[in-house]
Formats: structure tokens, C-alpha cells, sequence
């Protein structure tokens, strides 16, 4: 594939038929309806006994399409059927998902700075917005990490005026800098270590690839990929922390609530960058793929993981030390 | 690959032409129509009179939820996708859409989502019943169990339109053949492309909302729980920072078409294509800065109701742009009145009511009155009903003939518009009188001095549900049985490249890029 | 072709202001005396309101002053510029002075309604000075009044609706009043400032009376602010404007505005109850006594959800339900605490001790629930003392 500026056209690829879409909808469709069962089930009793196997059966077949779906593209790329428009739609196409990942994660952290600016001092009787809630909420005082929820505050769910919105008991220390009792032993300072240096060691990896060096694109990427793998290992762990040393769970308030949502769907992210990086390596290893001008899927990739790097820093500052 | 399409089921369900998705599209829209008006019919049959007749409270809340949702995620959404779908690749000499494959699980994820939801309503405790705006925590601790499913499909309409819009920010900015500059673009591809970026930008806002109702309900954490540290005001404002934009998208494509539409009848190019362009812009940059005027009542800080309310009036400079746009479009032309025009003039006439109406809502005080009552209500009804729906009944008739190769029934066409146009005004127009008096929305029963009014809506609403009984069955027997038409140019003022192509359009149009008449600025 | 534009514009001016003209004599007559009209706003009794309703009618005259220059121009265009009278389309599509004067007009307009607007929401938001607070806390799906004094001895109480289930499903007819009425209105004193702090104890309602010109969210865990200041002495009718869940059509409001004198008395009647109340707390019932009043709290307060016969329906079954033929500690626990996160609510701070002691003797005793067990008014007190 010579990758020539389209000044003279050539043919915008348009596949015949295809039948993916429709099983990756079976297989997504499966997956959600199961998962929802299952959901229900742990809440509202009456587990349905199917709905795990209906949703493991749902991501089965959601990834498996997902798997022949891309072998597909990159099969229709090496025939040599893609040209350098359909390529630009791919960028375009990375690009825009891209944005929609920042906006996701920016209604969670606009979540955080909703509660940490406005709602939390307001129930705290603070400032324009709450000055009668004192009312409610006697003796609440506002900080943040919020160690002591409003509800304990006036003495457990059981003397709450509000009732019925569930019990939460909040956690017994909070996660940030100022509580780590050894720099060295706070999880997330590496974490933040390692996923900048895998930001790098991507980096070099790309520039091996644009010099043709196979060898240097596989031995970084790899790099990369075990930094990934010692994020996600890292975070796990400091869940383990959180849980069984710091009594931060999802129960504890709304400061666990911000905290393993951000935290959590960024580890999701990690995941998800990590894998597409991992089949990436693969590619290269197993199948011989990408060369100096033609590598979407390791760019494509790459954006990702620089994406979810940039999150990280953000959540870094916003969740644990600021 | 110029062959035709294939041959049954699998035509549909394997396709990756933008025509059959297109077409897809706009049938499903048309389902979902009939089922959001079917519960319309039914919270219109209870409030024919006062006292409780024919479903119980909690079933008429259902009724209103999942009338707005379907009419607002099933209906009117889809409905401009596929047409954007059909129309986007040809008007700017496109082979078809930049991930064709991608564009068919946009669509195929649709109709079991919808299944999903409209099954709520035969699940324990019944379907969700917390409006379609779905405030916690009524829509959390206290919503029944199908909250789960409701929100599962919410995650997948979203998935959906953020994989339509890349598809179509995708092909506009990639795929337009040489010469069709930004500029020369149709109206209706420029406001498309803008409505895709704020789906992009707010749809995973809304994802992020029904995720944390989730883990609220499942999984106890305290978003939207004061007891826990979290704030339920905080679910609105999530809620309606996708919510607002969400209106736009909703009114911007049909912006595009009755932008398109009234030339073509007027003989005479759009007035003002640069200044509608950058209108389209400003009212989405608008759309992301206003979101709070739904909460005037929430108890925000006077700082926080001034900006959002100055900032609301603003998008009126925009929006009035457009609409004086289109009055000089028509001044001074050849005009003439066919069906699809007869429905943007009822656009242009009862939108801009509706616009007026938003302006007052938009004054925070004077809202503190209006709020959650019917003149909300008629409010948004003037801008959706009167505005997206006719402008889709315009753009089918006055496309369908370039789709199907045959002409539709002109008589019945007109008789649809003014059934219509007469039937929604005594729908909607006593509900501002109603709701000045003080009858709040989403009640099943309501006082006696509301009654009159009322039974009148309901007569009305029965009648413009009627009418569009007369539409499917024109838009039908056109397909069937339509009297043949071979012009390209189907109107004699139609400008655009979708009009250069044969009538009925080819399965596959534009596989090598049509050259662009200089000549014409734009369409 | 400036020209051809120039005088379109006048012509349509010319056709605006005769229809302008036209409209304003046949407008609606307002009604000024403060009564509701059906087809516009409440002017209402506060100067707030009335603020409110000339904010409103501004707005109104100015976008119907605009809209008929659009559609008079528009229809000029209809009527005389059609292809059937044989006229030649002009070609311009642009004219930069119109575009802009289109532009920056209308922004001025904006500016001329933000004005007023600023001064009344300005002139909503100032609390300051009120003569007295009242609590106002949704419930689904009725109303909790708390006047609040300095000396804690607050006066209390529910504000149900009060017409008849025989009214809503058409067995009997409806009064004038139907579904604007409620067992307890609330009273307050005319020409005062009173302000309401609401608030809510489940999901978020909206106290909405519009003639006093207020309107406020109750958000469950906040405390919003807002006041009235009634002019003149009467009954004004409002309804709970949040979708609240099932009963939202049904949790009307009352507010009935008296003279000082009144408010002092209808203060002191309910102090005297409210002592009474304290009477019988220290008092013990017999089984047969408890059952009577709990029958009566039992309808009135559970039956909605647990049903006629305890047979459940929201709620689960009472007939032989685990908890009311259980221990008597965990059945007191869930009649006053409630149970976190569901519909069953927190009754021990909606029902006194004497309601509360018997409604929960007689689930133990009805339904075929045979405890034989007794709650006295005080174990309930003592209950909640921990
Ligand atoms: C297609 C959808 C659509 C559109 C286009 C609009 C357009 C507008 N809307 Fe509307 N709105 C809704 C859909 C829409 N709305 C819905 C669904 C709700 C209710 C949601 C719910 O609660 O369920 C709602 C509710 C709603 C509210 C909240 C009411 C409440 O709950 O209390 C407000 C308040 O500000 C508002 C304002 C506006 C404004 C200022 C515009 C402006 O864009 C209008 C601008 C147009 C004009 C003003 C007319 C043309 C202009 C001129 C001719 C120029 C000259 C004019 C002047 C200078 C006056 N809308
Ligand atoms: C674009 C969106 C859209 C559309 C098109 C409509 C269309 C209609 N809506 Fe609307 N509506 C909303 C969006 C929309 N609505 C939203 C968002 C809400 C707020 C929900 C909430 O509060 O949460 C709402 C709420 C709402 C209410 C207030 C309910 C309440 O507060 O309790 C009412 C009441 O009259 C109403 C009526 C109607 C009617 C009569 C139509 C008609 O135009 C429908 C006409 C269509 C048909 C009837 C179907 C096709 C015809 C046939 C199948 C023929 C057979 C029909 C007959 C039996 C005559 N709607
Ligand atoms: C708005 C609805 C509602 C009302 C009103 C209501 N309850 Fe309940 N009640 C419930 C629900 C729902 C449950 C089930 C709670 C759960 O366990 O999830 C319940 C459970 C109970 C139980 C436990 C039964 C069991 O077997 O688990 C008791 C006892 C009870 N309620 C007493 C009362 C009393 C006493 C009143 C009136 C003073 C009352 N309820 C009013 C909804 C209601
Ligand atoms: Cu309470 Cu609606
Ligand atoms: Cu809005």
C-alpha cells in the first residue's frame, strides 16, 4: 500500500454485506440483558440462575465478533483495499471516540467538584446555597476527604431525618498524600510513575517503528505492556488497601463514591489501553504487521493509552493529592 | 460493485449501503412514533375529564415517562438520522458513509434497546414512572426494579448515537467529493455536522449519569444522596447538561431541512448561508452554558440564576437570525405551496410561538410560575411536535420522490398538513392557558376549572393523531403505487447534488466524486 | 435590491401595527382583583406576584409585537410573491446591513427584559427580615408543617388531601374544590413576612402556591429558602409541582391567610392540642383501646401500601408477616426507623407515640396475627430514647 495523498481518487472502500454488526448487537444485547438480571438479582433477591450464563454467553460472542471484525479490517488493509481516505475516516473515527472518552470522564470529575465546592459546604450550612441546613444535618462539618458522612454526623441512618436513602459509614482514613505514612509505600505515586514512563516507553516504541526497527518497536511496546500490567496489578492492590486496612468502600460517602468512580473506571481504561496495546504486540510478533508508514492500529492504540495516561494525571492531582 | 442490493432479510440485516440504513432508520422512527403516540393517546384519554376513568396513577406516570422518552430517543432522533443517513452522502458527492459497517450496528442496537425498555412495562412494579427526565431519587431508591433494564437501554441508545455521529462527523469532514468546500456545504450536512458534535460531546455525559444511578441503586454509593455526602440537585445538573443540548439536537437538523426546503419553493437562494452557518454554531456553543434554566426552582444562588438566565435569553439573537433568515429567503420570491412547503411555513409560524414561549420561560423570576406546569409543556410541544415532526413530514414528502421514484398523493398531503396544523393548535395552544392558570404537568387527575381546556386538548390531540394515519397510508401507497416520476430534478427550484443523481436514486451513488458547479455557491 | 428590501420592511411595518392595533382591543380583559383566572396568570396577593405577572405581560406583548412583524412580513411574502401570480424570483441572499441590524435589534430587546427580570428575581432573593419560619417538609404524599419558635415548642402537623376516593373514581361528584382541598391547611397571618424553609423526606417535591407567588423544590438532605408576604385575607389553592411518584397529582396545598388576631387564636387551639397529645402519652391503654386507634392510624397511615386486609401490596403482607408475629423490638424498629432504602418510611418522626404504640399492637393482633402483645405509648418513648 503506497499511502499517496488522495489528490487523485482513488476508490473510497465500501464493503458488501457484512454480518458483524448484527452479531456484535446479539452479542452485546445478550450481555447487557444478563447482566441487568444478574444486577436485579443481587439487589432485589430472586437472582435469575441464568442470567450469569446468559451474560458470559453475551460477552462471548461480543468478543469473539469484536475479534473477526477487526481481523477483518486489517485483512481488508494488507489486500491492499484501503486507501489513504478510508484511513483518514479511521483517524477521524479515533479521534471523535477519543473526545467522547474526555467528555465520560469529565462528567465525573465535574461530579467531584460539584460535591467538593457546592454540595458538600452547603450541608454543611455553608455559603448561599445551604445556610438553613444546619436543620438537618446538626453538627456536620465539611472537609475533604469527607471522613464523617452528614448521616453519622447526626448519630447513624437510625436518627437521620431523611429516611430511606440506605446507610453509609464512612471510611476510617482517606487515600490522599497527606495520610500515606511513607511516601514510598503510597500505591498511587508509582502508579503515577509508571504510567508516565509508559507514556514514554510508547513513544520510543513509535519512533522505533518509524525508523523501520522492528526489533526497538517490539522490545518498547512490550515495555509498555508490562507497565500496563503493573498498573492494573498496583491498583488492585491498593483496592485490597482500601477495603481491608482503610474501610474506604463504596458505602463510605460520597468521598468513596467520587473515588472508586474515577479511580475505577480509569483502571477500566488502563485495561482496555492495556489489551489493545498487548494485541498490538502480537500483531507485530505473530503476523509480521505494521511498517514504517502504515500502522494505524498500533497509533490508534498509542492515542488511547496517551489518553488514559492524561486522565490519570488529572485524577492524581484531583483525588489524591489537591 | 454496482450491482443492486440483496435479496430479503438479509438485505437488511448484512447492509452496509446508507440508503437501507437510511430507510431503516426512518421506519423505525415511524414505529416508535406510532408507540410514543399511543401513550400520548392514552394520558390524553384520562385527562379528558377530571376524576380517574380509565388507568391508574401510577400507570399514567408511566404512561408520561416512557411517552417522552420513546418520542424523544426513538422517535424524532432516529428519524433525522436516517436522514441523515440517506441524504449527507449524496449531497456532498459521497460513495456512502465512512464506516459503512459501523453505521449498520448503529442501527441494529436501536430496535432491541427499545424492546428492552417497552418491556419494562409488563416487569414487576411496572415500567419506570419518574419521568423522562428521571430525577433521583425517585428514579433510584425509590424506583421499581425495571430502573435496571431503563438504564442498561439508556447506555445503549447512547452507544448508538455516539457511533452515528462519528459516522457522520467522519464523512462530512472526509469524504466530500473536491470542490464542496466547508462552505459550499448544504445547510442540512452543516447543521448535521454540528448536532454530531454536541452527541458526541453530551451523549457520555448521560452514559455517566445512568451509571452512577446504578451504583446508587446496586451498589451503595451516595451521588444523589445527602445522607452519604451527595446532593440530588447534583443528578439535574448532570442531567441537564446533556438534557439542554439535547433539545438542540433534536431542532438543529430540522433546522437543515426546512433550510433546504423553502428556497427550493421559493425559487431564490437561501437568504444569509454564511450567517445561518454561524448561527448553527452559536446556538450549539450556547446550548452548553444554559442547562441550569431547568432548575430555576432548585434553590441555586442568585449568581447561578443570573448567569444561566442571561445566558439562556442570548440563544434567542441566534435562533432569531435563522427565522429572519428564512422570512427574506421567501420575500420577494416565485413561491409556491406543495406539501413540504406548506409544513415548513407551519414550522416557521408555530416553531417561533414555541421559541417565544421558551424566552419566557428563560426569565428566572417569571419561570419560578411557569415551571412544571402545562406551559411547559406546550412550550416544548410547539418546538418538538411542531417544529421536528413537521419539519420530518416535510422532508419525507419532499424527498420521498427522489427515494422511491414516485410521486406522492398532493391532495392527501395537503389534507395531512392542515388536519395537522389545525389539530396540534387545539392540542397545544389551550395548554398555555392551563398552565398560566396553574395545572403543574405529569398528573393524572386535575381541578375542575381545568376541564374545559383540557377535554379541547385531548380533542385535538385525538384529531392530529388521526392525521397521521393519512400519512402513513399516503407515504405507503406512494411506494406501492405512486404515480412514476423520471426528472433528476423532481422540483423545479430543488438545488443540491441529490438532485443531480437519477430518479429513483441508485443503489450506489457517487463512487467516483461528482465535479462541483462553481457556479452554485451552495444550495 | 437594498431598495426592493427597504420597502418590504415598511409595507410590513404598516401591516404589523394595524394588526398590532387589532389584537391589543380584543386582548384579554386581565383580571386585576386578584382572582384566578383560567386562562392567565395568578396576579396573585403579593407584590412579588404581582411583579411577577408585569414581568410576564411585558414579555408576552413584546414577542407578540415581534412575532406579528415576522408573520405579517411572512404573509406579505405569501400573498403577493407566489410563482401562481406569475412573479419573477429575485436573486440576493445576503445584505450585511439587515443581517446585522437583525442582530444587535433584538439583542437590545433582550437587554430591555433582563432589566426588570434582574429587579424581581433580586427583590425573590432577599430573605432577610422575616417575622416568622415555617418548616415545610414533603412527604409522598402529603405536607408537614412545622411553625418554628424560639422556645422549641413548635406546632407540628400533616396536611393530607382530603376529598374522597369516591370523588377521584367518579362515584359521587366532584365539589368545587375537588382535589385543592386537605384535611389541615396551613395558616398564616396577612400582611406578614413568613418565610418557608422546604425541604423533603423522601424524593423531592415542589410547594407551589401560585397566588402567593411561590414556587420551591424540595429537595430531600437541603433546606431551600423562600417567602410570602400576603396582602389580603383568604384561601389560596396550590399543588405539589415535582413528579413525586404515584400520589403526585394528589398533595395539594392550603394556605389559608387570617388576620393577626385569628392566627393568635388558631396558635393557641393548637398548642392546647398538642398538650392533650402529651396528656395521653403518659397514659396506658387497654388492648381494646389500642386496637380502636390503630385501626384508625392503621387506615389512615400503612393501609395505602400494605393493604385493606394486610394482605400487602407495595409493602409486604402484615398477615403473617415474620416481623409483626416476630419479636416486638424489630417490628418497632421498622414502624420508626423504617427500612433504608425502600418505600417503607421512617413513621416514628410522621406519628406520635399514642399512634405509633397502636397501630403497631394492632398488626400484631389483626389480620389473624394472634401476638397478644401490648405497646404502650411510653415503650415507644422509650424505644426511641435508645
Ligand atoms: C426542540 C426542542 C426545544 C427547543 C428548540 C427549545 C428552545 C428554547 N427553550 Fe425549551 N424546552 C424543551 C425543548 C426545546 N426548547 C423541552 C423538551 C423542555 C422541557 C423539558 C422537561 O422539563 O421535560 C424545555 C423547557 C425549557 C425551559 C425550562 C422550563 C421549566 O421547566 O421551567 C426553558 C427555560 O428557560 C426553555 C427555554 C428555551 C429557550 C429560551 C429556547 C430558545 O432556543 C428559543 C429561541 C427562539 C425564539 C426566541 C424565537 C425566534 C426568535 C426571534 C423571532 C428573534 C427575536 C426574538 C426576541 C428578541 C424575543 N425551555
Ligand atoms: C418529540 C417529542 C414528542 C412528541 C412528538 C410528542 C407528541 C405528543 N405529545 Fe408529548 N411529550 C414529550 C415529547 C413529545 N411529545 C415529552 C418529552 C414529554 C414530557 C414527558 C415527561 O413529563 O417526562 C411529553 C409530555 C406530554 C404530555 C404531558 C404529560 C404529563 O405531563 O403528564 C402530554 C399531554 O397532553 C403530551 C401529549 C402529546 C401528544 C398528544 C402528542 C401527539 O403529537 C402525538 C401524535 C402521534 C400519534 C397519535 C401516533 C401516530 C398516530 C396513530 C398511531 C394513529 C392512531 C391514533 C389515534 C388513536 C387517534 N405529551
Ligand atoms: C409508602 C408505602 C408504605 C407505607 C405507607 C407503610 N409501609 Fe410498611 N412497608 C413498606 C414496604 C415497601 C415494606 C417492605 C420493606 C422491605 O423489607 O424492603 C414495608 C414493611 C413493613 C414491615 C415489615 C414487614 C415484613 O414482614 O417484613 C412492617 C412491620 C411495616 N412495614 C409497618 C408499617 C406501618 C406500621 C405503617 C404505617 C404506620 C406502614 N408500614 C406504612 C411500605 C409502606
Ligand atoms: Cu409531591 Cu409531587
Ligand atoms: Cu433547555
Amino acid at each position: 500500500m503506497t499511502s499517496q495523498t488522495s489528490t487523485d481518487y482513488e476508490k473510497y472502500y465500501v464493503p458488501e454485506k457484512s454480518s458483524l454488526a448484527v452479531m456484535a448487537t446479539i452479542g452485546l444485547v445478550l450481555s447487557v440483558f444478563g447482566a441487568a438480571n444478574f444486577i436485579n438479582g443481587l439487589t432485589f433477591g430472586e437472582p435469575g440462575e441464568a442470567s450469569p450464563t446468559i451474560l458470559y454467553a453475551g460477552l462471548f460472542v461480543f468478543a469473539a465478533t469484536l475479534f473477526v471484525w477487526f481481523r477483518t479490517t486489517i485483512r481488508e488493509n494488507i489486500a491492499g483495499m484501503a486507501s489513504g481516505q478510508l484511513k483518514k475516516s479511521y483517524v477521524l473515527g479515533m479521534y471523535w471516540f477519543i473526545f467522547s472518552e474526555v467528555m465520560f470522564f469529565a462528567a465525573f470529575f465535574g461530579v467531584l467538584f460539584y460535591v467538593r465546592n457546592l454540595a458538600g459546604p452547603w450541608l454543611a450550612a455553608e455559603g448561599e446555597g445551604g445556610r438553613m441546613n444546619y436543620l438537618l444535618w446538626e453538627g456536620f462539618q465539611f472537609s475533604w476527604p469527607m471522613m464523617q458522612t452528614p448521616q453519622e454526623a447526626v448519630g447513624g441512618a437510625a436518627s437521620q431525618l431523611i429516611a430511606n436513602n440506605g446507610a453509609f459509614a464512612s471510611a476510617k482514613q482517606s487515600m490522599s498524600f497527606a495520610e500515606a505514612h511513607h511516601w514510598y509505600a503510597w500505591l498511587p505515586l508509582w502508579n503515577t510513575i509508571i504510567l508516565l514512563s509508559s507514556s514514554v516507553t510508547v513513544h520510543i516504541a513509535h519512533t522505533g517503528l518509524l525508523d523501520g526497527n522492528k526489533k526497538k518497536f517490539n522490545l518498547w511496546l512490550a515495555a509498555t505492556v508490562a507497565l500496563g500490567v503493573l498498573f492494573v496489578i498496583l491498583q488492585v492492590a491498593e483496592y485490597y488497601e482500601a477495603y481491608a486496612h482503610f474501610g474506604l468502600t463504596l458505602n463510605s460517602g460520597i468521598y468513596g463514591s467520587t473515588f472508586f468512580m474515577l479511580t475505577g473506571f480509569h483502571g477500566f481504561h488502563v485495561f482496555m489501553g492495556m489489551t489493545m496495546l498487548a494485541i498490538q504486540l502480537m500483531r507485530s510478533l505473530r503476523g509480521g504487521h505494521f511498517t514504517a508508514g502504515d500502522h494505524f492500529g498500533f497509533e490508534a492504540s498509542s492515542w488511547y493509552w496517551h489518553f488514559v495516561d492524561v486522565v490519570w494525571v488529572f485524577l492524581f492531582l484531583f483525588v489524591y493529592i489537591l | 460493485m454496482a450491482h443492486g442490493p440483496a435479496k430479503g432479510i438479509s438485505r437488511w440485516l448484512f447492509t452496509t449501503n446508507h440508503k437501507d440504513i437510511g430507510t431503516m432508520y426512518l421506519w423505525f422512527s415511524f414505529a416508535m412514533f406510532i408507540l410514543g403516540g399511543a401513550f400520548a393517546m392514552i394520558i390524553r384519554a384520562e385527562l379528558f375529564q377530571p376524576g380517574m376513568q380509565l388507568v391508574e396513577p401510577a400507570f399514567f406516570n408511566q404512561m408520561t415517562t416512557l411517552h417522552g422518552l420513546v418520542m424523544v430517543f426513538g422517535a424524532i432522533m432516529p428519524s433525522f438520522v436516517g436522514l441523515a443517513n440517506w441524504l449527507i452522502p449524496m449531497m456532498i458527492g459521497a460513495p456512502d458513509m465512512a464506516l459503512p459497517r459501523m453505521n449498520n450496528w448503529s442501527f441494529w442496537i436501536l430496535p432491541p434497546a427499545f424492546l428492552m425498555l417497552a418491556s419494562t412495562l409488563f416487569m414487576e412494579g411496572g415500567a419506570p414512572a419518574f419521568g423522562w427526565t428521571f430525577y433521583a431519587p425517585l428514579s433510584t431508591t425509590y424506583a421499581a426494579p425495571s430502573v435496571t433494564f431503563f438504564i442498561f437501554a439508556i447506555h445503549i441508545l447512547g452507544l448508538s448515537s455516539i457511533m452515528g455521529s462519528i459516522n457522520i462527523i467522519a464523512t462530512v469532514m472526509n469524504m466530500r467529493a473536491p470542490g464542496m468546500s466547508y462552505m459550499k456545504m448544504p445547510l442540512f450536512v452543516w447543521t448535521w455536522l454540528i448536532t454530531a458534535f454536541l452527541l458526541v460531546a453530551v451523549m457520555p455525559v448521560l452514559a455517566g449519569a445512568v451509571t452512577m444511578m446504578l451504583m446508587d441503586i446496586h451498589f451503595g454509593t451516595s451521588f444523589f444522596s445527602a445522607a452519604g455526602g451527595g446532593d440530588p440537585v447534583l443528578f439535574q445538573h448532570i442531567f441537564w447538561f446533556f438534557g439542554h443540548p439535547e433539545v438542540y439536537i433534536i431542532i438543529l437538523p430540522a433546522f437543515g431541512v426546512v433550510s433546504q426546503i423553502i428556497p427550493a419553493f421559493s425559487r431564490k437562494p437561501l437568504f444569509g448561508y454564511d450567517s445561518m452557518v454561524y448561527a448553527t454554531a452559536a446556538i450549539a456553543f450556547l446550548s452548553f452554558i444554559v442547562w441550569a434554566h431547568h432548575m430555576y426552582t432548585v434553590g441555586m444562588p442568585v449568581a447561578g440564576e443570573l448567569f444561566f438566565m442571561y445566558a439562556t435569553m442570548l440563544i434567542a439573537v441566534p435562533t432569531g437570525v435563522k427565522v429572519f433568515n428564512w422570512v427574506s429567503t421567501m420575500w420577494r420570491g416565485a413561491l409556491s405551496f406543495e406539501t413540504p412547503m406548506l409544513f415548513c411555513i407551519g414550522f416557521l409560524v408555530l416553531f417561533t410561538i414555541g421559541g417565544f414561549t421558551g424566552l419566557m420561560l428563560s426569565i428566572a423570576p417569571a419561570d419560578f410560575q411557569y415551571h412544571d406546569s402545562y406551559f411547559v409543556v406546550a412550550h416544548f410541544h410547539y418546538v418538538m411536535v411542531a417544529g421536528a415532526v413537521f419539519s420530518m413530514s416535510a422532508a419525507v414528502y419532499y424527498w420521498l420522490p427522489k427515494w422511491c421514484g414516485k410521486m406522492y398523493n398532493e391532495t392527501m398531503g395537503k389534507t395531512h398538513f392542515w388536519i395537522s396544523f389545525v389539530g396540534f393548535n387545539i392540542t397545544f395552544f389551550p395548554q398555555h392557558f392551563v398552565g398560566l392558570a396553574g395545572m403543574p404537568r405529569r398528573i393524572p387527575d386535575y381541578a375542575l376549572q381545568f376541564a374545559d381546556f383540557n377535554m379541547m386538548s385531548s380533542i385535538g390531540a385525538f384529531i392530529y393523531g388521526g392525521s397521521q394515519i393519512l400519512f402513513l397510508y399516503n407515504v405507503v401507497a406512494t411506494i406501492v403505487a405512486g404515480k412514476p416520476v423520471s426528472d433528476d430534478k423532481v422540483w423545479d427550484g430543488a438545488e443540491g447534488l441529490e438532485w443531480t443523481v437519477a430518479t429513483p436514486a441508485p443503489y450506489h451513488t457517487f463512487e467516483v466524486p461528482p465535479t462541483i458547479d462553481p457556479a452554485h455557491a451552495h444550495s | 435590491m437594498q431598495g426592493a428590501i427597504n420597502r418590504a420592511f415598511v409595507q410590513g411595518a404598516a401591516a404589523v401595527s394595524s394588526a398590532l392595533a387589532l389584537v391589543l382591543s380584543v386582548g384579554p380583559a386581565q383580571a386585576a382583583d386578584g382572582t384566578r383566572s383560567t386562562v392567565n396568570m395568578a396576579p396573585g396577593v403579593t407584590a412579588v406576584g404581582q411583579s411577577i405577572y408585569d414581568l410576564h405581560m411585558i414579555i408576552l406583548w413584546i414577542c407578540v409585537v415581534i412575532g406579528i412583524a415576522v408573520f405579517a412580513v411572512m404573509f406579505y411574502s405569501i400573498i403577493y410573491h407566489r410563482k401562481s401570480r406569475g412573479v419573477v424570483p429575485a436573486q440576493f441572499h445576503e445584505s450585511t446591513k439587515v443581517e446585522i441590524a437583525w442582530t444587535v435589534v433584538p439583542f437590545l430587546i433582550l437587554i430591555g427584559m433582563a432589566v426588570p427580570a434582574t429587579s424581581t428575581l433580586l427583590e425573590i432573593y432577599d430573605f432577610e427580615d422575616a417575622e416568622m419560619d415555617i418548616l415545610v417538609t414533603g412527604y409522598q404524599w402529603k405536607w408537614k408543617y412545622e411553625y418554628l419558635t424560639e422556645d422549641g415548642e413548635n406546632v407540628t402537623f400533616f396536611s393530607n388531601l382530603k376529598t374522597p376516593q369516591s370523588e377521584i373514581y367518579n362515584s359521587a361528584d366532584k365539589n368545587e374544590n375537588y382535589l385543592l382541598e386537605v384535611d389541615e391547611p396551613l395558616v398564616i397571618p396577612v400582611n406578614t413576612k413568613v418565610r418557608f424553609l422546604v425541604t423533603a423526606n423522601d424524593v423531592i417535591h415542589a410547594w407551589w402556591v401560585p397566588e402567593l407567588a411561590v414556587k420551591k423544590d424540595a429537595v430531600p438532605g437541603f433546606i431551600n429558602e423562600t417567602w410570602t408576604l400576603a396582602t389580603e385575607e383568604g384561601i389560596y389553592r396550590g399543588q405539589c409541582a415535582e413528579l413525586c411518584g404515584k400520589d403526585h397529582g394528589f398533595m395539594p396545598i392550603v394556605v389559608k391567610v387570617v388576620s393577626q388576631e385569628e392566627y393568635a387564636q388558631w396558635q393557641g387551639e393548637k398548642q392546647q392540642e398538642a398538650a392533650q397529645v402529651r396528656e395521653l402519652m403518659a397514659q396506658t391503654f387497654t388492648m381494646d383501646e389500642l386496637m380502636e386507634r390503630g385501626k384508625a392510624v392503621y387506615a389512615r397511615a400503612c393501609l395505602a401500601c400494605h393493604g385493606a386486609n394486610g394482605e400487602g401490596g407495595v409493602g409486604n403482607a402484615i398477615a403473617g408477616s415474620p416481623v409483626a408475629t416476630g419479636e416486638l423490638g424489630q417490628h418497632l424498629n421498622i414502624g420508626i426507623n423504617g427500612v433504608a432504602g425502600s418505600a417503607m418510611q421512617a413513621f416514628g418522626g410522621q406519628i406520635n407515640d399514642v399512634e405509633m404504640a397502636a397501630v403497631i399492637t394492632y398488626q400484631r393482633n389483626a389480620f389473624g396475627n394472634n401476638m397478644g402483645d401490648m405497646v404502650q405509648p411510653i415503650d415507644v418513648f422509650n424505644y426511641k430514647k435508645g
